[in-house]
């Protein structure tokens, strides 16, 4: 009796240890690495699960990781431990993973719907060559705040020193956010990498830390509740807090601001790469990324899925701003090393000083 | 005789998960991502600011030291004298906030700390504040006092229970007074576990880095630096390791000077 069951326990382990070896080779699973709560996958009534929806059209099973900020994709990217095949970083970490050689080129043909995307968004700084990325979404950082608890105007980043506010001021818990705001409100570069710009925006943002909480995602509970009056973050983030807060208000600060794009991007030694592109297709189709966009709140590069959207999304400002104002925005690109290297040693001054 | 063979596995543990991560931490504080011996990073911790940082989480980690040194010690007397059903309840209490994820405990202290969190709420219904807690080092204190407070509890206690209660009596009825049984009886007896509860207070509570985070709106203490410069923008290994190594020494110096007053306690106490 013992003899059996081992046996049959010997079996059993076998046949899970085939089936963890067949499905690192199996061509219907693609590993996709993306921020935290940046698709849509049906956690609420009326929200599609895009992912159930994409393995139904195709058999394609979607192994499904998130991050939280650039720079921690790109450290487990690096390591070389996990691997995906299908990323979705920003702009500048693009530049940086194309420019070390962290990307493999995408094969358009595999993608009929690439031609849904925006003239606008093809060939951007980050991937001139538009050889290595199909954008995601885009967005601009603006200020949101609360009418109840701040009364004056908002139309400068000024605010984010305002005394008045000592303690419910928000700011980014990283330096590059940090410092692009800093940089706006001097009237420099967000790409900067001269040190003396660099370092006259540490001293603006040393006057600020005492009167600043440094946060990321804590900024939805913290706006939603009324913890905070101010703080600066994404146009499609605002859309959310404002759904559970409606005395929350947003707007581009004069100076001008960030405006990124996040794309998709195919790591090197990515497994299944077919599968990546057929991802990539189905979340460029209108009705697909429609219902993505109105879950995201963020902008679509995507012309068949704007011209889809309420003419209210299309015009209230938020979302698409005008030409005018996106004339004042600016991308961040990959600044050298020795420019992010400084920018941190800084940025840990500035926070020593809270 | 006895057989070392059940040890083996520990050893390979102790090998793979804390020898080799320690030769790692003493490559990278030298070498340089050139691949050159360089002292570029302990040049960086000499820098005013870092050394602010630095002695400041020393100085916290001492704080949240004497705090649940304060609250524990007294605490786990009174446990010990209780009966024994009381004690196991009681003790269970203790533990049970352990068995949550820690950082779990610090979002919920972030719900009662916020500007309109539970505190200010109550505070709000006799006339009170707000007051700004959250993103303040007071905030960061309660969050660390709280989080580390059992395991002081636990070693003061484990050596209170061993207290024979005759010893107490024996003492007041030769006259010994609230402070002369706490002087000449308590104190020398339990000092191994405060000893213990110390070092496993200060220790981490010297190299956190969460709770400063979110508790103290983003303000650093140097566990925070050690994480920034090997995940931040432009990973530094050389600099974070160089950091970790000197906080690495200045606990062990403090806990061999610790366990010094240790040695002398116990021969005072056969003497």
């Amino acid at each position: 009796m013992k003899k059996i069951v081992s046996l049959l326990v010997a079996a059993a382990m076998c046949m899970g240890l085939c089936g963890i070896l067949g499905s690192c080779n199996n061509q219907n699973v693609i590993y996709v690495y993306n921020w935290g709560q940046y698709l849509s996958r049906g956690e609420e009534e009326g929200e599609m699960d895009i992912l159930a929806e994409f393995e139904a059209e195709t058999g394609i099973k979607v192994v499904y990781r998130t991050f939280d900020h650039n720079e921690g994709m790109y450290a487990q990217l690096k390591a070389g431990a996990s691997k995906y095949d299908l990323v979705i970083p920003s702009d500048y970490m693009i530049a940086k993973m194309i420019e070390e050689d962290m990307l493999e080129k995408i094969d358009y043909e595999n993608i009929p719907n690439y031609k849904n995307i925006m003239e606008d968004f093809k060939g951007l700084e980050y991937d001139p060559t538009g050889e290595y990325s199909v954008p995601y979404t885009w967005g601009t950082v603006g200020l949101i705040y609360n009418t109840k608890m701040v009364t004056e105007p908002v139309d400068s980043w000024e605010m984010l020193w305002n005394e008045k506010y000592d303690g419910k001021i928000l700011m980014f818990n990283n330096p590059r956010d940090a410092f692009g705001i800093a940089e706006k409100k001097l009237g420099y570069s967000q790409n900067t990498s001269d040190e003396t710009e660099l370092r006259a925006c540490a001293e603006e943002l040393k006057k600020q830390a005492p009167l600043t909480q440094y946060v990321m995602d804590e900024i939805f509970d913290k706006m939603i509740n009324g913890d905070a009056a101010i703080a600066p973050y994404y146009a499609g983030d605002y859309l959310t807090m404002k759904d559970e807060n409606p005395d929350l208000a947003f707007v581009i600060p004069k100076e001008g601001t960030n405006r990124f794009v996040d794309a998709m991007c195919i790591p090197k030694g990515a497994q299944n790469k077919a599968g990546a592109e057929a991802f990539i297709n189905f979340l460029l189709d209108p009705e697909i990324g429609l219902a993505n966009t109105e879950y995201l709140g963020y902008s679509t590069p995507n012309q068949a899925v704007y011209e889809l959207l309420d003419d209210e999304v299309k015009n209230d400002g938020v979302s698409y701003p005008s030409q005018e104002i996106l004339e004042k925005c600016e991308s961040f690109v990959n600044l050298p090393s020795d420019a992010n290297a400084l920018m941190q040693d800084l940025w840990i001054e500035v926070k020593g000083n809270k | 005789m006895k057989s070392k063979v059940p040890a083996y596995p520990y050893f390979g543990w102790m090998a793979v998960f804390t020898i080799i991560p320690m030769l790692f931490v003493l490559y990278f504080a030298f070498i340089g991502d050139d691949g050159q011996f360089t002292l570029d990073g302990f040049r960086r911790l000499a820098d005013p600011y870092m050394i602010a940082i630095f002695l400041k989480s020393l100085w916290l980690a001492l704080l949240t030291t004497i705090i649940c040194l304060l609250i524990a010690y007294p605490m786990a007397y009174i446990l010990s004298r209780m009966k024994l059903n009381t004690q196991r309840t009681m003790m269970l209490l203790v533990m049970l906030p352990m068995w949550m994820n820690f950082l779990l405990r610090i979002y919920a202290w972030m719900m009662l700390l916020e500007n309109n969190g539970l505190i200010n709420k109550l505070l709000g219904f006799i006339g009170l504040g707000p007051f700004q807690l959250i993103g303040t080092t007071g905030a960061i204190l309660a969050g660390m006092a709280y989080n580390f407070l059992p395991f002081m509890v636990l070693p003061i206690y484990s050596v209170m229970t061993k207290i024979d209660g005759s010893l107490i009596e024996a003492s007041q009825d030769l006259g010994c007074n609230f402070f002369g049984v706490l002087r000449r009886i308590l104190l020398p007896l339990s000092f191994p576990g405060v000893i213990t509860g110390i070092t496993m207070v200060f220790v981490p509570a010297a190299s956190t880095f969460v709770i400063s985070q979110r508790l103290g709106g983003g303000e650093l203490m140097i566990g925070d630096v050690i994480e920034m410069y090997f995940v931040g923008a432009e990973p530094n290994f050389n600099t974070g390791a160089s950091i970790s190594l000197v906080l690495m020494l200045v606990i062990l110096i403090g806990m061999g000077i610790m366990n010094l007053f240790d040695k002398d306690e116990m021969e005072g106490m056969l003497i």
